[in-house]
């Protein structure tokens, strides 16, 4: 799906992305609400995606706009009664929406797995970090403790800590960042998980300890043929590591298509905001950025028809769709999927004369 | 700005040196016992030598750790150095106390990354950005409310908003209310200490056109620290990368991103994210093993050669100077790359 063709007539008929070979993780019309005393927080808001074995997903966006509410509704990790859930949500076929916590739970390790950006949200400062993937390991493998021991090691050693043999005892405050980082995912990887949700797993790292983590990410999924979904807010990381995007903005997905077109030929307005944005190492230093104007909605107020309008330089171009009609997300060609209100020639013109010429 | 009340171009020469830094230093001691007895430092900066002329933007780039914040807080004097001299405008300011540099605070201002921490959670925007006013005792013909006013505006901010708390805004409106008391007092130079790394790209890119506006209309002089090597290509005209408190390479932002010499230079660029999906498959990649090594003991030598691809014997044992190896271009390296592509490359494979 690399050429951008016509606005397909049929533009309901096929409302997500393509889904052949039954995709291991589908996400079907997410919503995940959480009631606040200033009122309802709509941070995911009919959300559809899905991910095949072997295949990353990148999920882009600025903060705020539901990527991690995302990843934790998959992973079942909301605080219980916080969130208001509905959709489906099927891993392997499977719902997770409205399972049984202590049910989502056993799933979690071997079926399914999660980095987050802060290592210590997902680690036990009070036990050694050999304990607790030796404790991961075991929930889903019945070994002795030994031979968890010596996985654990192996692990260390792989995910690149120096001289695991010993570093295996040591706290995780005992940890550089980039070490503990680095630890963390050894104990998300310690049951070669199906489906791997990395949430922003580089964000606070140096990019010579990021590029080993993506490394490491790479390796491990060629060799597991895990599913993976990627989230961060560099669209550098995506373009080095996603097969496919989808670009997030207010909770909802309003571009998604294979990493090469979301490059080559990106068609929603926020994602040329996104690249405009973007200094860029690999092309000539531009005499100035592009930035999008203003600041992303609040999630409980979310404007009216496309919740970019406020911010979108081409919101006036439809008469007053845009102020007024919620964008449908829908197919304009090849399975490259767009919420947004303006036509195929006026998309074409702007790209070719406005953007890219500025990129 | 109310730079309407005196001409601040009049003694402004633009490109002659504003700060002259020589072998600055700063040890962190580790005291243990009952006698607090000194038993080891923290080599946190270890000997920088560097010049920033009026009106350009130097960037310190290196790993967490390297000494960046550490001596933003010496050029701004936040800390006092170990040894070495920092000259501002000709004036020796290493170690003026605080009351002889109280005058000078107005001429080096600092911007934080962090626009949470750095803004009193408990005082109005109005109170913040005049604070500078009244704490240096500076006369405003229109009052400070009007000063502030003004410098809202000018950063991009709603002069009605005087009123309001850092909570009701954003992080980049925050990052723009920590430059506009920056601004307050018309500094000559500007240390921004990672001012975007905290943003969003959208509001990143925002902030930085913010940075070069400023910069064209007051002639500002900034030393910019930064880790993400492409928005410092964009802002920088010299880049010094640094490693374990020194300097491994300064030249101006063109020789740098195109004929980097310095093995660390060179694998930090390789690591770089490119937004690209054609360039997926045939970049090479250097990949450097490890974190930094601790400042309190590092490798003798060459600080780099325990992460270093290229490092030789002589490496071990004998640190390579600073040398300027091409015009604006220094290296402290005893093998440099690209060297070849200064005189004449028989391969034709240099840039
Ligand atoms: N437990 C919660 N209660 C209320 N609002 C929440 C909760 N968790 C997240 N949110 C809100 O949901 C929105 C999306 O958050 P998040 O998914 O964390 O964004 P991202 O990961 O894209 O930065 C934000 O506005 C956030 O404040
Ligand atoms: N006040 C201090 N006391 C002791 N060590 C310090 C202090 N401030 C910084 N350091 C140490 O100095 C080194 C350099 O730190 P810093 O200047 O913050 O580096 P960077 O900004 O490049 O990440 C680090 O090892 C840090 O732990
Ligand atoms: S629907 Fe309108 S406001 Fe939304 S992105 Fe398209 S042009 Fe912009
Ligand atoms: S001096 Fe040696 S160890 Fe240091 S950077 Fe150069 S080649 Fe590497
Ligand atoms: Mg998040
Ligand atoms: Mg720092």
């Amino acid at each position: 799906m690399s050429q951008s063709s016509e606005d397909s007539l049929d533009g309901r008929a096929e409302t997500r992305p393509a889904a052949s070979g039954g995709p291991f993780l589908q996400v079907r019309g997410l919503r995940v609400h959480f009631p606040t005393d200033d009122g309802v927080v709509k941070s995911v808001d009919d959300l559809s995606f899905s991910v095949e074995r072997g295949k990353t997903l990148g999920i882009v966006g600025e903060s705020g706009s539901g990527k991690s509410v995302t990843s934790l509704s998959i992973m079942g990790l909301h605080k219980p009664g916080t969130a208001d859930i509905t959709g489906e949500i099927l891993l392997d076929g499977q719902n997770l929406v409205g399972m049984n916590r202590e049910k989502v739970r056993l799933l979690r390790g071997k079926r399914m797995a999660m980095i987050f950006q802060d290592p210590l949200s997902a680690m036990h400062p009070f036990y050694t970090v050999g304990t607790q993937i030796i404790e991961a390991y075991r929930i889903h493998n019945k070994v002795t403790k030994a031979v968890a021991r010596k996985h654990a090691i192996d692990l260390l050693d792989r995910v690149g800590i120096p001289s695991p043999k010993s570093r295996v005892d040591d706290y995780p405050h005992q940890f550089s960042g980039g070490m503990r980082q680095r630890a963390m995912i050894a104990m998300a990887l310690s049951c070669d998980p199906e489906l791997l949700i990395a949430d922003e797993p580089t964000t606070a790292l140096d990019v010579t300890v990021q590029a080993q983590i993506l490394d490491l990410i790479r390796d491990l999924q060629q060799e597991f043929n895990s599913a993976v979904v990627i989230i961060t807010h560099d669209l550098g990381v995506v373009a080095e590591l996603a097969d496919d995007i989808m670009v997030m903005y207010a909770g909802r997905a309003v571009e998604y298509s294979t990493a090469a077109d979301i490059f080559n030929s990106p068609q929603h307005p926020y994602t040329w905001g996104l690249l405009g944005s973007m200094p860029r190492l690999d092309r000539e230093r531009t005499e100035r950025l592009q930035p999008i104007k203003g600041t992303p909605p609040s999630l409980i107020n979310v404007p009216t028809g496309c919740p970019f309008n406020p911010r979108c330089a081409y919101a006036g171009l439809n008469s007053d769709l845009s102020f007024t009609v919620r964008p449908e997300f829908r197919d304009v060609g090849g399975g490259h999927h767009i919420a947004c209100h303006l036509s195929a020639e006026e998309r074409t013109r702007i790209w070719d004369t406005e953007i890219k010429p500025k990129l | 700005m109310s730079t309407q009340t005196e001409n601040p171009t009049a003694d402004r020469r633009l490109g002659e040196d504003l700060l002259v830094v020589e072998g600055l230093q700063k040890y962190f001691p580790i005291r243990k016992g009952l006698l607090q007895k000194t038993v080891a430092n923290v080599q946190a900066v270890d000997g920088l030598t560097f010049t920033v002329k009026r009106g350009e933007t130097l960037s310190l780039v290196g790993e967490s750790g390297c000494g960046k914040t550490t001596t933003g807080r010496l050029l701004t004097r936040l800390v006092e150095p170990t040894d070495g001299t920092i000259t501002l405008e000709g004036r020796d300011i290493s170690h003026l106390s605080n009351s002889a540099m109280r005058p000078l605070r107005r001429d080096i201002q600092m911007i934080f990354q962090d626009p949470y921490g750095s803004l009193n959670p408990r005082h109005t925007v109005g109170t913040i950005v005049g604070a500078p006013f009244r704490l240096q005792k500076v006369k405003t013909p229109n009052g400070i409310k009007k000063e502030v006013q003004d410098l809202l505006e000018l950063v991009g901010l709603n002069p009605e908003h005087y009123n309001r708390y850092p909570h009701e805004f954003s992080g980049g409106q925050r990052q723009r209310i920590g430059i506009a008391r920056t601004l307050a007092l018309k500094p000559k130079l500007i240390v921004a200490d990672e001012p975007v790394s905290a943003l969003d790209v959208s509001i990143q890119a925002q902030v930085v056109n913010l940075l070069e506006d400023l910069q064209s209309e007051f002639d500002l002089t900034y030393v910019m620290i930064a880790h993400d090597l492409s928005v410092v290509r964009h802002v920088s005209d010299r880049v010094a990368v640094m490693y374990l408190g020194k300097i491994m390479e300064i030249a101006d932002r063109t020789s740098l991103y195109e004929r980097p010499m310095h093995p660390y230079t060179v694998a930090l660029l390789s690591a770089v994210p490119i937004p690209d999906t054609n360039r997926r498959e045939n970049r090479e990649r250097i990949r450097l093993q490890g974190d930094v090594p601790s400042p309190i003991n590092p490798p003798k030598g060459c600080r780099f050669h325990t992460r270093c691809w290229k490092a030789q014997d002589v490496c071990k044992t004998t640190e390579p100077p600073l040398a300027q190896l091409a015009p604006g271009h220094a290296v402290a390296c005893h093998f440099p790359e690209n060297k070849d592509s200064l005189t004449i490359d028989p391969t034709g494979a240099a840039v």
